[in-house]
């Protein structure tokens, strides 16, 4: 699904540059479901905003599919991480002034999609995680757990063939935290290719494969326990 | 769920951000309609009052100073009241009616009018007559016929209004202003006690929307023997024939006057007009200070609104949003802004200039649908273009911004 050539991404603030990713090349097959595992600072992020076509490599290419993401303009790729891509965040980012039903909504507005659709889809989505009956409520009248939950249903709810997750469990508790991985475990199974950056090896365990990220270089950590014992 | 709810939804949840934007956009299209309006209003009456009054010209004792030309006789100086034989038998070209006025403040029913003493036209004649020398009459002259109208044959009580003069008005005799009447509720025929004396009521003034509404008008002679005032009068108004007779008449009754001050309609007007120039001057220079101060303020509220928003945008653009989408949502809500905040601010301007119109120039105001419809429209363009740098900067923001945490 990813292909990554030579890519290299280099800030240079005040004088100094920070290589803060590089690679010379790395590969997620179609519906793999890949652990990044590193320290802070490591990379990590800027890896996922990499694939997700959010962040121009200062040299290098990536693929995704057939398609070489940052020769697309930007309103192309915009369009790709619509229908390519969905993402779960550690903070959840959900909108704060739209309630539970409309956040859910949002990938479906962007797309275009009627009214009618849009509404009875992320109905369909948020009774999938038990939050039927908090559709009309704002994000700070929940706990931070049905955060994580409205904030999967979004993610989830325009049906994209990958997920990019950025520490889905950093902040929550044990009982959320099994949800969020029994998600993600659900959507490998339906075919969808997961890439999910962790510090927790609990959840790298669950993927089938980890990657070693160090200071920004990549190291493949092999298969992970988990998919040696399925295996 | 579309674009616009999504925007509609940020503004209702937090007002507040928008607030001092939003007001200043209110207030300064409130300023603006208000001002034009006034303005407006107050040319068509200049040009509405050169049109009534015509070739008019005040004899005013020297050192009376003269900025309403309907309370000219109001200044409380006088001159001799032989002025008026002297203008009048000088046989001047181009003199239609010698009106003299002398005006002092009394009481009818408990409320304070002003009493204002008129001689008459007929009284004229009959001197005329007394003479019968008709050397003495004034001259016609050669524009006079072209500016005769119906009018200036109406010799009825009521014609004081156009006409600046009266045919008859006995000794006994009063006509009263609308506004009086209103508050008297006197009519045709009813009696009013003035400086303690017995008048009957001749006629009921139409309204003019002047100081005359508030006027009593009795004869000349009664007002001052009533005031104790002696011989004199406050200002004498002549009605020249035409606008030409009246540039002439002027240097000629300086000759004939040296004592007074002499003034044409059209000088009083001309101060008017200067008046009015100045208020439309200072309402463009208020404007231009106006949209310079919203401008900045939306500018300052969408770049801040952006600011505090990037978490947001850049998930909006990991979700899908593509640049464009990100930047219609800030120009939606500045011209959401500019709408709203500009419909009611014109809506104000106009409530003000009804209210205020006539009460600082004078006016009566009707609303100006064009013009208020033009301000808002204005400011929604100049809300969407201030909008337009911190929309840009919104759309180019990194959506990777969606990642940092806080
Ligand atoms: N916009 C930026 N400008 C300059 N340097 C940056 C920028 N973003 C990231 N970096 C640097 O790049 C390196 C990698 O950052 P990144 O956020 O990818 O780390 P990470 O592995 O996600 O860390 P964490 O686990 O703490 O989230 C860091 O050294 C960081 O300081
Ligand atoms: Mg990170």
């Amino acid at each position: 699904m990813f292909r990554l050539e030579n890519v290299q991404k280099i800030y240079s603030r005040h004088g100094t540059a920070v290589t803060a990713f590089q690679c010379s090349s790395l590969s997620v097959a179609t519906g793999a479901y890949v652990a990044i595992l590193g320290p802070s600072g490591s990379g990590k992020t800027t890896l996922l905003s990499l694939l997700g076509g959010m962040l121009s490599p200062t040299q290098g290419r990536i693929w995704l599919g057939e398609q070489s993401v940052y020769d697309l303009s930007v309103e192309q790729r915009a369009k790709l991480r619509q229908e390519w891509l969905g993402f779960v965040f550690q903070t959840f980012n959900l909108v704060p002034y739209l309630t539970a039903l409309e956040n859910v909504q949002v990938p479906l507005c962007l797309a275009g999609e009627a009214a009618e659709v849009q509404r009875d889809k992320a109905t369909a989505m948020l009774r999938r995680f038990g939050m039927e009956e908090r559709l009309l409520h704002k994000p700070r009248e929940l706990s931070v757990g049905q955060q994580q939950r409205v904030a999967l249903a979004r993610t989830l709810v325009s049906n994209p063939p990958v997920i990019l997750a950025d520490e889905p469990t950093g902040n929550l508790d044990p009982e959320s935290r099994e949800l969020v991985l029994n998600s993600l475990s659900e959507c490998h199974h339906e075919g969808k290719t997961i890439v999910m950056v962790t510090h927790d090896p609990v959840a790298a365990e669950r993927a089938e494969r980890t990657v070693q990220l160090i200071a920004g270089e990549l190291r493949d950590g092999g298969e992970t326990t988990a998919m040696r014992s399925v295996a | 769920m579309r674009l616009t709810s999504l925007v509609w939804k940020e503004l209702r949840e937090r007002p507040s951000a928008m607030l001092t934007s939003g007001l200043t956009i209110l207030l300064g299209v409130a300023a603006i309609v208000a001002i034009r309006h006034v303005t407006v209003h107050a040319e068509g009456e200049v040009s509405r009052q050169l049109a009534t009054l015509g070739a008019n010209i005040l004899i005013l004792p020297r050192d009376a100073s003269l900025q309403d030309y309907y309370a000219a006789d109001q200044s409380g100086k006088t001159l001799p009241e032989e002025h008026v034989s002297e203008v009048f038998f000088a046989g001047l070209t181009g003199v239609e009616k010698v009106s003299p006025k002398l005006s002092v403040p009394a009481k009818l029913s408990g409320q304070a009018v002003t009493l204002t003493g008129i001689l008459p036209q007929s009284e004229f004649k009959t001197k005329v007559a007394w003479q019968s020398v008709s050397l003495f009459a004034p001259k016609k002259h050669d524009g006079c016929q072209r500016v005769k109208s119906a009018a200036d044959e109406d010799q009825s009580p009521e014609s004081l209004v156009k006409n600046r003069s009266i045919e008859q008005l006995q000794k006994s005799e009063v006509v009263i202003g609308a506004d009086i009447a209103q508050r008297t509720g006197l009519k045709p025929g009813g009696k009013a006690s003035l400086l303690g004396e017995m008048f009957s009521v001749l006629a009921v003034l139409p309204a003019t929307g002047t100081v005359d509404d508030g006027r009593v008008f009795a004869h000349l002679h009664t007002v001052q023997r009533l005031a104790k005032t002696g011989e004199v009068v406050n200002a004498i108004e002549i009605v020249g024939c035409c606008e030409d007779a009246a540039g002439d008449l002027v240097p000629q009754l300086g000759k004939l006057l040296p004592g007074a001050k002499i003034v044409t309609i059209s000088q009083v007007v001309q101060t008017q007009v200067g008046v009015n120039r100045l208020i439309g001057k200072t309402s463009w220079f208020v404007l231009a200070v106006l949209v310079t101060i919203g401008c900045a303020t939306v500018a300052g509220a969408i770049a801040a609104n952006v600011r505090e928003r990037r978490r947001e945008i850049g998930t909006l653009m990991a979700l899908g949003a593509t640049p464009r989408f990100v930047s219609r949502m800030f120009l939606l809500k500045a011209l959401w802004l500019g709408l709203g905040c500009g419909t009611a601010g014109s809506l104000i301007g106009i409530g003000l200039a009804l209210c205020l119109g006539p009460l600082w120039a004078g006016v009566a105001i009707q609303p100006l649908p064009g013009l208020s419809i033009l301000a808002v429209v204005a400011a929604s363009g100049l809300a969407i273009a201030a909008a337009y740098w911190p929309a840009r900067q919104a759309a180019k923001l990194d959506p990777c911004v969606c990642f940092q945490e806080v």
